[in-house]
């Protein structure tokens, strides 16, 4: 009986496991030859297509909904002049890299997800080993090189669009000035920012590229197993960079000293 | 020439569930074995192990002097290059069409230039019949095409071991019989070692120089194929011939109510033996052996009408 218990109870480190096992074997991969490029660029070129037009509608009012509600608190401390350097901490150190990796796992994770659990029941990825060719090196590393490519790239995206959004609302809806505005931008924002929310899109890319495909080549019964691997691969994902995104800000906040000045 | 492959006391369970236990047989380089069983006896377990893609919880198998069930991930992908094996649904790349399905192998493995590889393609799509299709996506073709298209894969590379998964799933009768000749002129032609897992007795009884049978965990016998024919063995003789009557019920194994019911009643007669089919060119192949050449060396007396060639095709009575 208590093994029984303690067999549940232990599932998820076993999972959790595996999961970072096969994150060192896509490291092992990562260096063996020959790279495959056509397929790396196909699927950076995939990823980016489902992926660019939401992001960008989701950054607009992302840094809207923060300009007004920043905007509005700022007002009452009668502080306008700092609404810039909300967008700034919102938008570039967190906003950014966040919308970016929901809408990598939502949208690319479960593409990858469907695919490879696809190939997995329809028995495509055996084949492959048994033609002798690594489904990880051939397949996997593409997939989570073009994942946090794809995810850089965004990252700088939202935080152009989301910047850009906050701006427009702050001076035409809440009377803002765009000197203030700008001024206060960089009066609080520096290049560490810049480079947190890059390194944060990075590795949210990897997490979110190396769960999809941890979970599709792990589907298992038949194509209902390819939606529950889907479904897991976005849950598990979105889990994981939350918790990421927190330690990555604290060490962020520890490690650079704010701007004074 | 065809590689033999030794196994010793392999076995395998998923969890606390035993699939099979102690199975130990040695299938001879360059000859056409069958590997029989009731369903979800694990045989298709059976067939991934030998080819690594799971791993036994205990034994080894031997392949040229390398043991698949616990060498390293890189020997596995070399000593792989040997096999061809054709997936029960043919495993196409669904993204691919047909040519560039058949080309893979060659274009990963090989220096070949693209007109040698279309040369080659051109000439393993002849064989299984394919040629015309050579651009259709296996999303658009029969599940027998399918098929084909996956041995024409798994004959590219020449492989001196090919694993066949249930030839015969999907196929009609026509088809699985041209499939059959086809698997005899293959081993005529490349001299491969050949293993075919399936259920269909006709295909068991006819095609193999060798039978070997998996029931209730473990392998019930292996040999040549006038052995398992002739055999009295309850269990071997009641799938081979397709009966009722024996020790498999519905649910694998019968309950003592059951066996005690047909207690009084007989096993039907032992059906003749049929003639191993040919290759159609009419050369004997290298592994094959006489009719009656077993029985004679062992002193077994066939059943009568064996080896008649008036009845090539029979199925169990």
């Amino acid at each position: 009986m208590s093994s029984i218990t303690a067999s549940r109870v232990l599932a998820p480190v076993g999972t959790a496991g595996k999961l970072f096992a096969f994150g060192l074997d896509v490291a092992r991969g990562l260096f063996k030859r020959p790279f495959q490029m056509r397929e790396f660029l196909q699927q950076a070129w995939f990823i980016a297509s489902v992926t660019i037009i939401p992001t960008a509608l989701v950054a607009i009012p992302f840094g809207a909904v923060i300009a007004l509600q920043v905007g509005g608190l700022i007002k009452q401390f009668g502080a306008q002049s700092f609404t810039g350097s909300a967008a700034v901490l919102a938008v570039v150190r967190e906003a950014g890299p966040i919308a970016t990796s929901l809408l990598i796992a939502g949208a690319a994770g479960s593409a990858i997800a469907a695919d490879l659990g696809a190939r997995k029941i329809r028995e495509e990825l055996d084949a492959m080993m048994v033609l002798g060719i690594d489904p990880i090196q051939r397949l996997v590393v593409p997939r989570v090189l073009a994942c946090m490519l794809v995810a850089f790239f965004l990252n700088g995206l939202v935080s152009v669009v989301g910047v850009a959004g906050g701006y427009v609302f702050n001076v035409v809806l809440q009377d803002g000035t765009p000197g203030a505005y700008l001024a206060s931008f960089t009066a609080l924002a520096q290049l560490p920012d810049l480079w947190q929310g890059m390194v944060k899109a990075l590795v949210f890319g990897l997490i979110a590229a190396v769960v999809a495909c941890y979970k599709g080549m792990n589907a298992a019964g038949g194509p209902k197993g390819v939606g529950d691997a889907v479904n897991e691969s976005v849950v598990i994902s979105f889990m994981l960079l939350f918790v990421v995104n927190f330690v990555m800000s604290a060490i962020y906040i520890q490690l650079v000293p704010p701007k004074t000045g | 020439m065809g590689v033999e492959i030794k196994v010793d006391n392999l076995s395998k369970s998923f969890g606390k569930q035993l699939i099979w236990g102690d199975v130990s047989l040695t299938i001879p380089a360059g000859e056409v074995s069958v590997m029989l069983g009731p369903s979800g006896t694990g045989k298709s377990v059976f067939l991934k192990a030998l080819i690594g893609l799971l791993k036994p919880d205990t034994g080894s198998i031997l392949i040229e002097g390398t043991d698949i069930a616990s060498c390293s991930e890189k020997d596995l992908y070399a000593i792989r290059k040997l096999f061809g094996v054709l997936f029960q649904d043919g495993a196409m790349f669904g993204s691919m069409n047909l040519f560039d399905n058949v080309a893979f192998p060659l274009r990963e493995h090989t220096k070949k230039t693209e007109s040698q590889i279309r040369d080659v393609v051109m000439e393993k799509m002849d064989l299984v019949g394919l040629i015309g299709a050579e651009d259709k996506l296996p999303g658009e073709i029969s599940g027998g095409m399918r098929k084909r298209a996956g041995l024409a894969r798994a004959l590219v590379l020449d492989p001196e071991i090919l694993l066949i998964d249930e030839p015969d799933s999907g196929l009609d009768p026509v088809r699985t019989s041209f499939i059959n000749q086809l698997f005899i002129d293959l081993n005529a032609q490349i001299d491969a070692t050949f293993l075919i897992v399936t259920h269909d007795i006709n295909t068991a009884r006819t095609v193999p120089d060798n039978i070997g049978l998996l029931y209730h965990k473990h392998l019930a016998m292996f040999g040549p194929r006038e052995m398992l024919l002739s055999s009295e063995e309850p269990v071997v003789r009641q799938f081979l011939n397709a009966q009722t009557v024996g020790p498999i019920g519905m649910s694998e194994e019968k309950d003592a109510d059951e066996l005690e019911a047909e207690k009084d009643l007989d096993m039907p007669p032992l059906p003749p033996i049929p003639l191993q089919l040919e290759p159609s060119n009419g050369i004997p192949r290298r592994s094959q052996r006489e009719p009656g050449g077993w029985c004679r060396d062992n002193g077994v007396t066939p059943p009568p009408g064996s080896f008649d060639h008036k009845m090539s095709m029979t199925t169990g009575g």
